[in-house]
């Protein structure tokens, strides 16, 4: 990367930056990642707190959306009930490329205290959607919504854009 | 009133409708009541100046393996009084009169129970499951209730 260190000095290279237009839209794009929050438990209760004062969750640049066609992840936060993953599908799939998924706390992971006699618990949303960033924790804490978003910004400033198609054809 | 002055009461009133008491257990004293007579019993306790039961504290589902069976918790919120009713039913024909017209807080209470225990409230304005998918199979509290393999595609076991 190193972006912004050419930023701190730019005069060293007579004020040009070298770079790839790949890094710098990506760079744009991890920076503002605006969210379908799909609260379902307590896990939402303490993403309430994530995104008060204290932790200010918007300063990673995430925005909270309230449609899923304006939104670039999908934060699944809580018990994902049959009833309720038939409705994260439709919600997924209403999304726009590129998408994300954020699982959180134990029950989305994997069906957390669900797992044997939870009859109606999906045991992990990643059943029915794929999931890029898992957060454990039952629910977890502030700071470790905090890293999972700072991995999924890792991972969106890593990827490809341009001949997309081409370079998966050839990987296949 | 003491549970079992309301007892009496109703004994006189309703005969054998009026199975039994029991305040030997360790919860409420509760009368045991056929199902045929319910909604006349409740709209008795409700109405009638001497007992005024006008709060419907909670109604449950239960299973007793063989039978299933609805209990009713009262309160006076004018006497401070309460009673518990119970009321069992044949699992294979398990119809109880809905008390739903009496106190309207018995509408949701009984479609959890009809969703979980399986109980056919009779005279129901609206029995639909109110917790599981509209479409699901089973009454899930059950003893005897298995989970399904699949539901919708999505597997159910871990």
């Amino acid at each position: 990367m190193g972006l912004l260190d050419r930023l701190d000095d730019p005069y060293e290279g007579g004020g040009i930056i070298l770079g790839k237009i790949e890094d710098i839209l990506n760079w744009g794009r991890s920076k503002s990642d605006w969210y379908l929050h799909f609260g379902l438990a307590c896990c939402a209760i303490e993403f309430m707190a994530m995104n008060a004062s204290h932790f200010d969750f918007m300063r990673f640049g995430t925005i909270p959306r309230t449609s899923p066609r304006q939104a670039d992840f999908i934060m699944v936060t809580g018990t994902v009930t049959f009833k309720m993953a038939d409705r994260i599908k439709i919600l997924y799939e209403q999304m726009a490329e590129p998408k994300y998924v954020i699982s959180v706390g134990s029950c989305s992971n994997c069906g957390g205290p669900y797992w044997e006699h939870g009859y109606h618990v999906l045991k992990g949303v990643d059943r029915i959607i794929p999931v890029d960033v898992y957060i454990p924790g039952c629910p977890p804490r502030p700071e470790a919504f905090e890293e999972g978003m700072i991995l999924l910004q890792k991972k969106i400033s890593h990827q490809a854009i341009f001949n997309k198609r081409k370079r998966l054809e050839s990987e296949v | 009133m003491l549970p079992n002055e309301i007892y009496d009461k109703l004994k006189t009133e309703f005969g054998d409708a009026v199975i039994e008491f029991d305040n030997k257990q360790p919860t409420d004293p509760f009368i045991l009541i056929s199902a045929d007579n319910l909604f006349d019993i409740c709209h008795t306790l409700r109405d009638k100046d001497e007992f005024v039961f006008d709060y419907l504290m909670c109604l449950t589902g239960m299973d007793f393996a063989e039978n299933v069976g609805v209990v009713y918790h009262l309160y006076s919120m004018v006497f401070k009084h309460k009673i518990v009713l119970k009321v069992i039913v044949p699992k294979s024909d398990p119809k109880v009169p809905s008390v739903e017209m009496i106190w309207r807080t018995a509408d949701w209470h009984e479609r959890e129970a009809y969703d979980l225990i399986g109980v056919q409230f009779e005279g129901h304005h609206n029995p639909i499951r109110i917790l599981c998918p509209y479409d699901w199979e089973g009454h899930p509290l059950r003893k005897d209730y298995e989970a399904p393999e699949y539901y919708h595609g999505m597997k159910v076991s871990y």
